[in-house]
């Protein structure tokens, strides 16, 4: 977990003991959230973390029984006149008036925001529109509205105005293939221009492929947080060989003091964990001891491995 | 933060928010349905009376006088729709503005634009009273029209027997529209205060419309006397007053003061809820 110096480093979200109760259960346990400034976080946990609760916070819909808030560096609820009109939002999936068309939902929640400007609302709207993809289905009444339609004008919502923060929950719940691709590429774009995105998933391999830094939720409390690489490496990397010499292997890789050697004999592979050793070392021993090697590789335990050993959800692949 | 970073807050803002606050509630079918049904009442009042005049002393107040000056076709309109009809459309209306919003999730999108809870608060009341105005004027105008289509518009014979001009029948029957729409802010404000409570719009409606029916019973019970006055129920139908000659300013400032009581309370408890209110939906 890295601590960011305050004066030095401009912050996305910062927040420090927050803490919320539902009668007896605690949803939300101590989170301390250090989002960087331009940074794509993940907000990752199973459901029923706080992620979401987390997040009402952050906008101040819910009030915190403990702890503080800051977003872009001032303190949330206390300046969320100022605050708000520089983060956009999609919590807990879209919501709009059934009857009306996209267009006019849209229209009413740029009506609604004191600092839209009137004059290049239309403007604004169209862009939003365009960005998302939506701009064949805007005179359609939202209630027809497929739910990757839906999802689609939510985030079209958020960038009604420029922002410096987005806080996107589950942005791609709904979407098809192609629609979850362009979301990714639409917050990778918004990032390159300097805004700043926290995103919560469940979809692991994604956040993986666009987030910079993670931060895992289990049971209310914040157990991971840190830089993508920061928070994969505190899990060794593993070696996994394909050969037909597996009792010969195995004595090599427990010589090269490699722990958790595994033999896999109906598939033909071997795999330890790496410890500190590079892999083409390994491969030398094994050549040496005229061991067959078919393939040999370093796996990099992907986010999900990570994910499910810190959370204990599903196969417990850690112990 | 840098000069940059601030979001000016745009002149005429609220104004903006109010249009969109009233085009939300008068663009909804139902509530176009609901104003529809209101002004169905008169008619039909009207056309009953024409086909088979009732004896005299029978139905509510002015309907024996109704075949004599159309005018009276009002004042019985709203006489009937002011117990259930109009109660129910403004129940609906009120009841539904914070916590159907709620029910669908927009609130929370609302809030986060930030819109301001209290801002947002006076925006929907206001968008409601609107609604209560359009809707009494509504009942007032049908019955005007079939009165006058029926019975014709004469000058008014007030309740002491003096006749005024037709303008003069005109301007009190005016008086009588702002009087009933100023009557019935009690009712809003109860309206918007349950509103605040649920996130089930159907609720905020069933419980509002119920709770002005028991208050309307209770009013009917003699035996509760004096302390029957403090009801906000109780002077909706005073607005007969604007049928004397002289225009008893007395009474209508007390209904003026016990209505802005029940606003000033009830709007309090519905601020207080709310600004401070954790959304969930």
């Amino acid at each position: 977990m890295t601590t960011v110096s305050e004066s030095a480093v401009r912050t996305g979200v910062t927040t420090v003991g927050l803490t919320r109760r539902f009668g007896t259960q605690v949803a939300v346990n101590d989170v301390g959230l250090a989002v960087p400034r331009g940074a794509i976080y993940g907000f990752l946990g199973p459901n029923g973390s706080g992620k979401t609760t987390t997040i009402r916070m952050l906008l101040g819909l819910i009030t915190p029984h403990a702890g503080s808030i800051r977003l872009l560096d001032q303190p949330m609820p206390g300046a969320a006149g100022v605050i708000l009109p520089r983060v956009g939002a999609l919590i807990e999936g879209p919501a709009f008036h059934p009857y009306l068309s996209g267009l006019d939902n849209l229209r009413r929640l740029d009506a609604c925001d004191r600092s839209a400007d009137p004059d290049t609302r239309a403007l604004r709207i169209a862009e939003a529109i365009d960005r998302v993809g939506l701009a064949a289905a805007t005179r359609k009444r939202y209630r027809q509205y497929s739910l990757g339609m839906k999802q689609r004008l939510g985030i079209a919502a958020a960038l009604l105005q420029p922002r410096d923060l987005l806080i996107l929950d589950e942005p791609t719940n709904g979407l098809d293939p192609q629609g979850t691709r362009e979301v990714r590429h639409l917050i990778q774009q918004l990032a390159a221009n300097g805004t700043t995105v926290l995103v919560s998933s469940h979809l692991l391999a994604e956040v993986e492929q666009i987030a910079t830094h993670v931060g895992i939720m289990s049971a209310g409390r914040l157990i991971a947080q840190g830089t993508l690489g920061e928070v994969l490496a505190d899990t060794e990397p593993t070696v996994r060989l394909e050969t037909s010499d597996l009792a010969t292997a195995r004595g090599v890789l427990a010589q090269l003091g490699l722990t958790q050697v595994l033999i896999d004999s109906s598939r033909a592979v071997v795999s330890a964990r790496l410890g500190g050793l590079a892999v083409a070392d390994v491969n030398r021993a094994l050549v040496l001891a005229d061991v067959r090697v078919r393939a040999i590789t370093e796996v990099r335990p992907a986010l999900e491995d990570l994910f499910v050993s810190l959370t204990g959800e599903g196969f417990d692949v850690a112990s | 933060m840098s000069q940059a970073d601030l979001r000016p807050v745009r002149r005429g803002s609220f104004g903006r928010l109010l249009r969109s606050e009233l085009a939300l509630v008068f663009r909804r079918r139902r509530n176009q349905a609901l104003l529809v049904v209101l002004a169905g009442p008169p008619v039909l009042i009207g056309v009953a009376v024409k086909v088979s005049a009732p004896p005299p002393g029978a139905g509510p107040d002015f309907l024996g006088q109704v075949t004599g000056n159309g005018l009276f076709l009002v004042y019985t309109a709203l006489t009937v729709c002011l117990p259930l009809f109009l109660p129910l459309a403004i129940g609906v209306v009120a009841g539904d503005s914070v916590a159907g919003e709620a029910n669908i999730g927009t609130l929370r999108y609302l809030l986060t634009l930030p819109v301001g809870r209290g801002r947002l608060l006076v925006v929907k009341s206001m968008a409601v009273v609107v609604f209560a105005a359009v809707a009494i004027l509504v009942v007032a105008v049908s019955g005007l029209i079939a009165g006058a289509i029926l019975f014709g518009i004469h000058p008014l014979t007030l309740l002491s027997g003096d006749t005024v001009s037709v303008g003069s029948g005109l301007l009190r029957t005016g008086g009588v529209i702002l009087y009933v729409t100023f009557a019935l802010s009690g009712l809003i404000a109860l309206g918007l205060f349950i509103s605040t409570l649920t996130e089930v719009p159907i609720a905020a409606m069933a419980a509002t419309v119920a709770i002005t029916i028991i208050v309307e019973v209770l009013d009917a019970v003699p035996q509760l006397g004096g302390s029957r006055k403090w009801l906000f129920t109780h002077d909706w139908l005073s607005f007969g007053e604007f049928l004397r000659l002289q225009v008893n300013a007395g009474t209508l400032l007390s209904t003026s003061a016990l209505q802005l009581l029940y606003v000033a309370v009830l709007g309090s408890l519905a601020w207080a809820r709310f600004t401070t209110k954790d959304i969930t939906s």
